[in-house]
């Protein structure tokens, strides 16, 4: 049986699609392995590594404060919720020590810095790629891909275990002001039951993984900046993508972060 | 002595999504001369003068400058190469995070070792020459795209490059100012900077170039002196050199 016109056509086109898709793939991965490498390579540029860090870092940590303290309050609360039920009240400032430091501030802070920092990278970029000027950076014999990706790339990646520690910090802190109205528990004996079942183990990895999560925001958002066209339309679209994709690379690299954690830090278990 | 050339084209073809840009383009440019462009909208200006300066390379073809290849060489050589450039943008693709003085100032801080003192000196002195020395601390989203062009052309000259490619000068520039621009760009041709200039501007031609060659659906379909283009036998390029005054 032959195929019909309409269905070659669209057989045509799926195969166009997913040589499209194989080309993005593999023009990406191959960004991602520059910018893997190029932090190494000379000139290092400290002034914009040390300006973009101010960018994401410190006007980013607004953000991660005051979600880190609400956050902290609605997992204290549900955690209340819970353990009231078993008379095991005393253990909430333990577990949800334990939730923030090992998962819920790291992926939250990662998301947040995805919607914040991916975006404006991407909308950035992309501008300058409409503009030409990236294309000027280049005819003034600047390697633009060194001065642009790199030198966000490293700020994305030191960026974000300190924000990290700033979510927990402020997620412990909203904890221990919701369960200060509950119970007036003080601040000292809050921190000391939040601590109690906290080891290192607990903290650098889960902490650590997000340097994983700043390389992936910043790559992402400069490979869509870069790869921007049409005008302004481009430069929304690379900004949107650039939250979106972002996210779920950041969402995907968990699920692999905590199974290697888990495979380097057996004590994490349970 | 022979002449030395600073740029050729040898049979440069470029496609862009299967559409032809550039269809065997062959042409030279002669050291301290200046050689104009000149064609409709879409003719391929712009990507001649972008594959001079490396951002396009030819799908066949070589293009020349200062006898390297441009295509083969290591980014190494090619950042030497460029450095020996300046490029005015069409849109003049100033930095907009820069003030008009860092955007002035960005080839020499990243090329030279002059000291912040030479380094204000220079940029004053390139802004005063296009006439914007005292809009010097203002940011480009507070230039016309006239004055916003002359930055550019500012920034193109501040390395005092032996090859300026100009994309568009007198583009949204009035008369006189388009003027002003032109003697600055014969000033630097009289300096011994090599000049390939695109333009729709005729009397900008006729002022600045020592040779014109006409671009129309990727082939040069004329070159030659200025008198020798007006006095061309070819429709189009009658048409194109006796527009806007230029007869």
């Amino acid at each position: 049986m032959s195929a019909t016109p309409d269905g070659l056509l669209l057989i045509d086109r799926t195969g166009e699609r997913i040589i499209q898709l194989l080309a993005s793939v593999g023009s990406f991965a191959i960004f991602a392995g520059r910018a893997l490498i190029s932090p190494v390579l000379p000139p290092y540029e400290g002034g914009e590594i040390l300006r973009h860090l101010f960018h994401f870092g410190l006007r980013s940590a607004p953000l991660i404060a005051t979600s880190g303290v609400a956050i902290g309050v609605v997992l204290s609360m549900h955690t209340r919720a819970s353990l009231e039920r078993f008379g095991a009240e005393a253990m909430i400032p333990a577990g949800l020590a334990i939730a923030l430091i090992r998962e819920t501030g790291p992926l939250i802070a990662g998301l947040l810095v995805a919607g914040r920092v991916g975006a404006g990278i991407g909308a950035e970029l992309g501008a300058m790629r409409v503009t030409e000027q990236i294309d000027a950076l280049e005819a003034n014999a600047v390697d633009a891909f060194h001065f642009l990706v790199t030198t966000r790339v490293i700020a994305c990646v030191l960026a974000m275990p300190l924000l990290t520690v700033l979510m927990d910090f402020a997620g412990v802190l909203g904890g221990y002001l919701a369960e200060h109205v509950a119970s007036g528990m003080s601040w000292q004996l809050y921190l000391e039951r939040s601590f109690t079942f906290i080891s290192y183990a607990d903290l650098l990895p889960a902490t650590l993984k997000t340097t994983v999560f700043g390389f992936l925001i910043a790559v992402t958002a400069s490979y869509l900046g870069f790869a921007a066209s049409g005008g302004t339309e481009g430069v929304g679209d690379a900004s949107t993508r650039s939250v979106v994709l972002g996210s779920i690379f950041i969402i995907l690299s968990d699920v692999i972060l905590v199974r290697v954690i888990f495979f380097f830090y057996p004590q994490v278990v349970g | 002595m022979a002449e030395s050339v600073a740029i050729v084209f040898d049979r440069v073809s470029k496609a862009f999504d299967g559409r032809t840009v550039l269809n065997a383009v062959s042409l030279d440019v002669r050291t301290g001369t200046a050689f104009c462009l000149l064609g409709r909208s879409g003719t391929g200006k712009s990507v001649t003068l972008r594959h001079i300066v490396g951002l396009e390379m030819p799908d066949s073809g070589r293009v020349l400058v200062d006898g390297e290849d441009v295509a083969v060489l290591s980014r190494r050589d090619l950042s030497r190469v460029r450095k020996r450039m300046g490029f005015l943008f069409q849109n003049a693709a100033l930095f907009d995070s820069l003030s008009v003085r860092e955007n002035v100032a960005f080839p020499l801080r990243r090329h030279t070792d002059l000291g912040e003192q030479a380094i204000m000196s220079r940029v004053r002195e390139k802004l005063a020459a296009v006439g914007l020395e005292r809009d010097i601390d203002k940011m480009p989203s507070e230039l016309s795209g006239g004055m916003r062009k002359r930055v550019g052309l500012a920034r193109a000259m501040v390395l005092n490059p032996s090859i300026l490619l100009v994309d568009e000068p007198s583009a949204g520039l009035d008369p006189i100012t388009t003027r002003e621009i032109d003697e600055l760009l014969v000033a630097q041709k009289e300096s011994g900077t090599t000049l390939v200039v695109v333009t729709h501007n005729i009397p900008s031609a006729r002022l600045v170039a020592d040779n014109i060659a006409m671009l129309h659906e990727g082939r040069i379909v004329e070159r030659g002196t200025v008198d020798e283009m007006a006095a061309s036998d070819n429709p189009l390029v009658r048409a194109f050199m006796q527009s806007e005054g230029g007869g």
